[in-house]
């Protein structure tokens, strides 16, 4: 879709920023805006805002505390209050829970390792403006890579979560300790998304997989639908 | 003067790091180590007027992840 405007923050020790660029610029024709983490504004009029995997402040005092308070998330806290719709991809999320955009955290993998290897994943929301270019029940293989994946949340917050169809993904499998094994969340409004697998990662073919596409997919044509 | 804050995981948060610096305790033939849990500690060096409050907020908004954590403030008449 012409014209689709998004932007992907950079804060130091980001890896991902340019893979989530590529991914945006593939699938919705445009190159996404780059934004800096010192910016104190972001570009106006955004379609949309990724939080890109890495380790951001060299994951210094917790992953994602450094960045989520840095100058550029009053913006996108901002942003995501006015309905703008915001990814957040491993060290994105991380940065969102940090930041309180999403509930929970994000804690050691249960197993201490590193973990790098695609995983199979339960679509569990086909609603959601990220996920509704997949089919209900869906299972679908994204890599992820991370050592702060083990998603922590007290039960009456995971309930309120799973009562409310705020899951949006969950590991097939045993992969780093998640309660519930989850993979990913949304926020109550639904326009915030954070994962720890990577779609980004997941868009050709040579990739391994394009199992990935259809979330950039989804993000697009809701915009499409929503100016038509 | 100097601060000590002390961070540690809240009771009933699964400790990963702590499990595995048990099990190395017990691999180097410790015995009647019966949990560890890890945590850290900050230092700080604030200006004298620093409040209990600004304190306060430092470890609610930064320092610890009220989340998962629990937090105590040392201060130099304890330390």
């Amino acid at each position: 879709m012409a014209g689709f405007r998004a932007a992907v923050v950079t804060f130091p020790g980001s890896n991902c920023d340019r893979d989530m660029a590529v991914a945006l610029e593939k699938v919705s024709g445009t190159a996404p805006i780059r934004v800096w983490h010192g910016d104190a504004d972001l570009p106006d009029r955004l379609d949309f805002i990724a939080l890109p995997g890495g380790f951001s402040y060299g994951d210094y005092l917790r992953s994602g505390a450094m960045a989520a308070n840095s100058p550029v998330m009053r913006s996108v806290k901002a942003a995501a209050e006015r309905g703008v719709p915001v990814l957040g991809v491993c060290n994105g999320f991380q940065v969102l829970t940090e930041a309180g955009l999403l509930p929970g955290a994000l804690m050691r993998n249960a197993g201490q390792n590193f973990i790098c290897r695609t995983v199979a994943l339960g679509v569990e929301n086909t609603q959601s403006l990220f996920t509704s270019g997949y089919e209900n029940g869906a299972t679908v293989h994204i890599p992820v890579a991370h050592h702060d994946g083990n998603y922590f949340a007290d039960d009456a917050t995971l309930d309120r979560l799973e009562g409310e169809g705020r899951v949006a993904f969950r590991y097939l499998e045993a992969v780093n300790g998640s309660q519930r094994q989850i993979a990913g969340i949304l926020n109550e409004a639904g326009n915030v998304l954070g994962m720890m697998p990577h779609p980004e990662r997941a868009i050709e073919q040579d990739h391994g997989g394009t199992d990935g596409r259809a979330l950039f997919e989804s993000a697009v044509r809701a915009l499409a639908g929503a100016t038509a | 003067m100097k601060v000590r804050v002390h961070v540690s995981l809240k009771p009933g948060v699964l400790d990963p790091q702590g499990r595995a610096v048990h099990h190395a305790l017990q691999g180097l033939g410790f015995e009647g180590v019966s949990d560890v849990r890890v945590g850290r500690t900050i230092e700080l060096d604030v200006a004298d007027s620093t409040t209990d409050e600004a304190l306060d907020e430092m470890c609610r908004k930064l320092l610890a992840n009220m989340v998962i954590e629990n937090y105590r403030i040392e201060k130099p008449e304890t330390v």
